[in-house]
């Protein structure tokens, strides 16, 4: 402990028993949970199927350091101004959302 | 080198270079050379894995449009191919790989939403653990407590960022259409995994030092100490109240018994 | 990951045994319908690939259906076709999830995946010749043993052939059954798929295909497409209803045999659980079990 100490030992331990207290009173919200199933959004990544289109897409490769690269990015980000450091929502991002 | 070992290894150079050509000897029907068929499995291994990265990198992909994150990411997927068949947190250095990559310069906050998205799967698959009991917690004598230090759950991550990640991941989320937001501002992401689901938020300068300091393996008040030189609106008390409720605190240990 | 995942609670599940009527893949979209739903599905089958975090949501929804249902692994990633040393820790891994889940069957494929630029994520083909059989068995052999049970082998769907095969599939995998002792798992769908890309009969193959060691059978959708010459190439792409075709297949293979423990997969573009159970419950129908809550077409 250095001499500058700004926290005593009883302030740290007011802080603990303050933190106790405080999640003590909070009911626990997920005791009764036990035949739920969880985080159904997140799917499995391995699959023994072959992907959709694969007779036509990836088989060219696009060098981003030369000028090949003609794509720029179109999503929700595509108003964003670093200068004006906002970002809007806009038309362009019906495209990408689920039907 | 065996005949298979050397098909092998032409088979899957030519399948991640399309500039290599297929191996010798692989037909169609009439045992003449197909190139169509082969690019079944060439595209199959690069379109497989764009997708599993789109599914683990969502507000990214949202962020810049699925065409262009297609090509990002297939490009990703060429330099750094999963290392082991295990795709569940494939994309681990997709940050680094971002911050590198040219033609996403101008989204310079697009790093740290990716690697806000991978700390999100990699406290999904973390371990279950047993929260720190606050009874034995309570009953640890006042005057040792300062020199403790703090064990954390392995799905706490902190992400320091120059840019509102938390707000531009939470507008970007699921079907969500953002609203305006002011990216400029520095927020730090907090990820942690009371029980199942994944919880992320925001927090202070403070919270966050505090919690950098934890993860050195400062013991209890020279982590809070350090917060509180830099953030003076520190706050011990909610900051370990914020800990314990999101079960990110599995123990508290005596440094020499580490 | 490995060291972790030794944390991991034995937990014990009921000892089921995977009847010969239709299971599904399991989708994690579909946990909350089959927990809360009747239906007709009495088996799942899931890649233990997805299950190889240390803890979270995906095991602790995967023991729920333990408890309840019969389970099969289904591994897309050990490269068993490779001429390369299997992979040690994924081997362990495999294991491990053996030990904790107690699968009723445990399969793997006839493909191969590893090299040296890292994983490449498909069911690549092999040229089926002695070379290959004898690396083939190998790894089965030491699957078997690192697993202490039989594991069943899948014939795959091809796109391409391999100028210097020296045998037909079907001698090949049934030399792999003989000489490592695995079972077979016989996807109808593949069948079919690879005999159209190859121009030969699917009925034909099946007639004379190994039925005495085959214990699961697949089935799933194909997306149809055509090679540069304009001749059919059919894509295991897992993505639709099982073709006509193969339904006729299937109901031929079931006549002969007698029913078998039948899985239906569907990975791409997965529709609602409704849809992928009235799958089941066709495949239910051509086995003659009676189906209570399966609408059948």
């Amino acid at each position: 402990m250095t001499v500058t100490s700004k926290l005593s030992a009883l302030a740290i331990a007011g802080a603990v028993a303050g933190a106790i207290a405080t999640i003590s009173t909070v009911a626990p919200a997920h005791a009764a949970g036990k035949e739920k199933c969880f985080g159904i959004s997140l799917a499995g990544q391995n699959d023994c199927a072959a992907g959709p289109g694969t007779t036509c897409a990836g088989t060219s490769t696009v060098d981003y350091q030369g000028n090949a690269w003609t794509l720029v990015p179109k999503g929700t980000c595509a108003t964003t101004e670093l200068d004006g450091n906002r970002m809007g929502s806009l038309d362009a991002l019906t495209r990408d959302l689920p039907a | 080198m065996t005949q298979l070992q050397n098909l092998q290894k032409e088979f899957g150079n030519a399948l991640l270079n399309p500039d290599l050509s297929m191996p010798d000897g692989i037909t169609g029907p009439d045992g003449q050379p197909s190139e169509k068929r082969f690019s079944v499995y060439r595209n199959n291994v690069v379109a497989s894995l764009v997708e599993a990265l789109g599914n683990a990198f969502p507000v990214v992909r949202k962020l810049v449009g699925v065409d262009f994150f297609n090509a990002m990411a297939a490009v990703y997927v060429r330099q750094e191919p999963p290392k082991t068949p295990v795709l569940i947190t494939y994309g681990d250095t997709f940050g680094n790989f971002l911050d590198q990559f040219e033609p996403a310069k101008s989204l310079p906050y697009l790093a740290g939403i990716a690697r806000l998205e991978h700390a999100r799967l990699v406290a999904y698959h973390a371990a279950d653990k047993a929260s720190l009991d606050t009874d034995m917690l309570a009953r640890i004598d006042p005057e040792n407590l300062g020199s403790l230090k703090l064990r954390l759950h392995s799905a706490t991550v902190l992400i320091r960022s120059d840019y509102s990640i938390v707000s531009l991941w939470r507008a970007n989320e699921g079907d969500k259409i953002p609203d305006s937001i002011d990216v400029s501002r520095s927020e730090n992401a907090l990820i942690t995994r009371p029980e199942m689901d994944v919880k992320l938020r925001a927090i202070s300068t403070g919270y966050a030092i505090f919690l950098e300091s934890i993860m050195e393996g400062s013991p209890l008040s020279s982590a809070a100490e350090r917060a509180l030189t830099l953030d003076a609106s520190f706050d011990l008390e909610t900051v370990l109240a914020s800990l314990l409720d999101r079960g990110a605190l599995l123990g508290i240990y005596s440094p020499d018994m580490s | 990951m490995d060291i972790s995942m030794k944390s991991i609670v034995a937990t014990s599940f009921p000892e089921l045994t995977i009847p010969a009527q239709a299971g599904v893949g399991l989708k994690a979209a579909h946990f909350q319908d089959i927990l809360n739903k009747r239906h007709c599905v009495s088996w799942f089958e899931v890649h233990p690939e997805n299950y190889m975090g240390a803890g979270g949501a995906p095991h602790h929804n995967l023991g729920l259906i333990r408890q309840d249902y019969p389970l099969s692994l289904h591994g897309v990633g050990l490269s068993i076709g490779a001429d390369r040393a299997l992979d040690k820790d994924h081997l362990a891994r495999l294991k491990l999830l053996n030990e904790r889940y107690e699968p009723d069957l445990f399969s793997e494929h006839l493909a191969w995946s590893t090299h040296d630029a890292g994983y490449l994520n498909d069911l690549l083909p092999v040229p089926y010749t002695e070379e290959t059989l004898r690396i083939v068995v190998e790894h089965v052999d030491q699957f078997q043993n690192v697993l202490g049970r039989q594991i069943l082998l899948e014939n795959p769907s091809t796109y391409v052939l391999f100028e210097h095969s020296t045998m037909s599939e079907i001698d090949f995998m049934t030399s792999i059954a003989k000489q490592s002792g695995c079972g077979l798992l016989l996807d109808i769908n593949n069948v079919f798929v690879s005999a159209t890309n190859h121009n030969y009969s699917a009925g034909d193959y099946l007639q004379a295909y190994p039925m005495a060691v085959v214990q699961e059978l697949h089935l799933g959708g194909h997306a149809p497409d055509e090679d540069e010459a304009g001749r059919p190439l059919l894509i295991d792409a897992h993505d639709r209803n099982v073709d006509d075709e193969v339904w006729a297949l299937y109901a031929q293979v079931i006549e002969q045999t007698g029913p078998i423990a039948t899985l239906v997969e569907w990975d791409n573009d997965v529709p609602t659980f409704d849809v992928l159970q009235n799958e089941a419950a066709l495949a239910n129908t051509i086995l003659g079990t009676n189906t209570k809550y399966g609408a059948i077409a």
